[in-house]
């Protein structure tokens, strides 16, 4: 990696605002990288070049004229391809999408864009952010920069491989079950999936509604705390954002070890946690312990019921909220065979010709959960035990400040390991999944490596406490000196 | 726990607007059936008073229902895959 490619988000804002580098040579640094290494990686889906230069080119003659563009000016940044950004398409890694011009940026987008932070490209993912290993991409599957022949993690793959390998400084996805934190930790980046309601998710295109949140994957905590820092807050166009304050989530990096209370469920963690994870796991616990912080046992006693009702209430989101692509008003429409065809066959034949298996298998799910007959059975049952999950991390939170897990049960798996079996899948994450349930914000930060693959320790805490998560994360990252640069390429 | 049936899953199929191919319809009708046995495991878990959970919001904050503009009429039809006067067009609704 090149200095310019290696750099924290702080640092390239710092060297371009005191003219070590100009925001065109970081700009083409990266964009060199891309095209020399992302032949063999995958993770762009879509690239704007000249209009990336274009970019630097002005934050460059804003800084000549003494003005300052911005926290991030300069940074290169990547966005899953599931959140709008203008100039680009939007494919959300689906065949349905595969012409859709994007009419407006996402809050997000223009959050970071006004910070100074420029766009390099669009990354890919599971088809509408469902699976965890990027192989539901329409377009083909990501590598990890680490081992080319084992998954990225998912779904927002492309955004981990692309951190990992240098490619941009920051990327966002988006994590609606642990779609941020798995591929973070499978790619050995740090993967922030704040509280729901943090961030807006005005232009994320829906996966779950009452699940789904944007966060960034970066190569530190510190990188994580400065994007958090621009991209939350209120939105107008999110009912769902909330008012209260963001808070100085720089200045808890610098807090001490000392005090902090971190919850360990041992129970939890009992079963289907590969040894090699389970050892750099307790490795880290023991290291934050002699660093002055209390272990305390806490108890998850309806965490296991999570994989189950996740994937009731998630398909049945899913599958209202896919039913917007029906070939009428963007994406493909396939016209049928028979001259007398209807309305409701032009549905029927396009979703069918435009979804991948795993996405209608989760519709298929979904609609059935919510169907007459079945919907208190499944559905209802689901969000009452969605109930006791968040009940649980409340009576945990009385007694810690974070509860720290593996990030994930293995390390990154190979390509089409998994991918016969749909439940095995499911199963990567057991972990991540409980936080998007209870609505509470997680982290994964590199703590390791088991056979020269990363293995991530997750953090999760009390809603709106993503300081919290960031002073436990950047312990980690001091005391087990985890190095993020990938082998693989 | 009801057993996924191909023709059960027929139904799901249409409410769902999928066309789906027999075999399709037969693989997804296998992979329902197993989710829903692990799924199974929730009917272990005593619900009894524990109300459902449907958002991990404070609660939503509606601003006022004023139209804006943020959007062209020829941006909202630029996507669209077939469009006449300004308007979505579709083929026929009723069937024949």
């Amino acid at each position: 990696m090149s200095a310019l490619t290696s750099l924290g988000m702080g640092e390239i804002a710092a060297a371009i605002k005191a003219k070590k580098a100009s925001a065109s040579e970081v700009v083409e640094a990266h964009l060199s990288r891309i095209s020399s290494k992302d032949v063999s990686i995958g993770a762009f889906l879509a690239r704007a070049d000249d209009a990336a230069r274009g970019e630097a080119k002005e934050i460059d003659a804003r800084i000549a004229k003494g003005e300052d563009p911005g926290v991030l000016a300069g940074v290169p940044i990547a966005i899953k391809d599931v959140i709008h950004v203008k100039g680009f398409p939007t494919t959300c890694g689906s065949k349905i999408l595969n012409r859709f011009a994007t009419p407006y940026d996402a809050t997000v987008i223009r959050r970071l864009r006004s910070a100074g932070a420029i766009v390099l490209g669009k990354l890919n993912m599971d088809e509408f952010a469902m699976g965890s290993s990027n192989e539901n991409s329409a377009f083909g599957p990501v590598k990890n920069p680490w081992d080319l022949t084992r998954v990225p993690g998912g779904s927002s793959g492309g955004s981990a491989a692309a951190v990992s390998a240098g490619f941009a400084a920051m990327t966002l996805g988006s994590d609606t079950g642990g779609s941020i934190r798995q591929p973070a930790a499978f790619c050995g980046v740090v993967g922030l999936k704040p509280t729901y309601g943090r961030v807006s998710r005005y232009g994320l295109v829906a996966f779950a509604s009452s699940l789904d949140q944007i966060g960034p994957l970066t190569r530190s905590c510190a990188d994580a705390a400065l994007s958090l820092s621009v991209i939350a807050g209120q939105d107008v166009h999110d009912a769902t954002s909330s008012p209260r304050p963001v808070d100085d989530y720089a200045a808890a990096l610098h807090a001490p070890t000392k005090g902090l209370r971190v919850g360990v469920p041992r129970d939890f963690l009992k079963t289907g946690v590969e040894p090699g994870v389970m050892a750099e796991f307790d490795k880290t616990i023991s290291a934050l312990k002699a660093d002055g912080a209390e272990i305390v046992d806490v108890a998850l006693p309806n965490a296991p019921h999570a994989i189950a009702t996740y994937y009731l209430v998630a398909t049945a989101e899913a599958s209202s909220n896919l039913a917007r692509f029906d070939g009428v008003r963007y994406g493909l429409r396939t016209d049928s065979a028979t001259a007398r065809a209807t309305l409701k066959d032009m549905y029927g034949e396009t979703r069918d010709a435009g979804f991948g298996p795993e996405v209608k298998r989760r519709i298929v799910l979904g609609t059935f959960v919510l169907s007459s007959g079945y919907y208190d059975a499944y559905y209802l049952r689901a969000q009452k035990v969605r109930t006791l999950i968040r009940r649980d991390f409340e009576t945990a939170f009385a007694s810690c400040d974070v509860i720290a897990t593996p990030t994930t049960p293995s390390p990154a798996f190979k390509l089409g390991e998994k991918t016969a079996n749909p439940l095995e899948m499911y199963l990567a994450d057991v972990f991540t999944v409980p936080a998007n349930l209870a609505g509470v914000p997680g982290i994964s930060v590199p703590c390791g490596l088991s056979n020269g693959l990363p293995v991530g320790v997750q953090f999760v805490g009390p809603v709106f406490e993503e300081a919290t998560l960031l002073r436990a994360g950047r312990a980690v990252e001091r005391l087990m000196g985890m190095s993020a640069a990938p082998t693989g390429i | 726990m009801a057993e996924i049936q191909d023709k059960l899953l027929t139904h799901i199929a249409t409410l769902a607007r999928l066309s789906l191919s027999t075999e399709e319809t037969t693989s997804l009708a296998h992979d329902l059936a197993e989710i829903l046995k692990y799924a199974a495991s929730l009917e272990t878990i005593d619900l009894a008073g524990v109300p459902p959970m449907s958002h991990a919001t404070e609660g939503e904050r509606f601003r006022p229902d004023e139209p804006t503009h943020d959007l062209t009429r020829e941006q909202a039809l630029q996507n669209a895959p077939d469009q006449d006067s300004g308007l979505f067009r579709v083929p026929q609704v009723i069937g024949g």
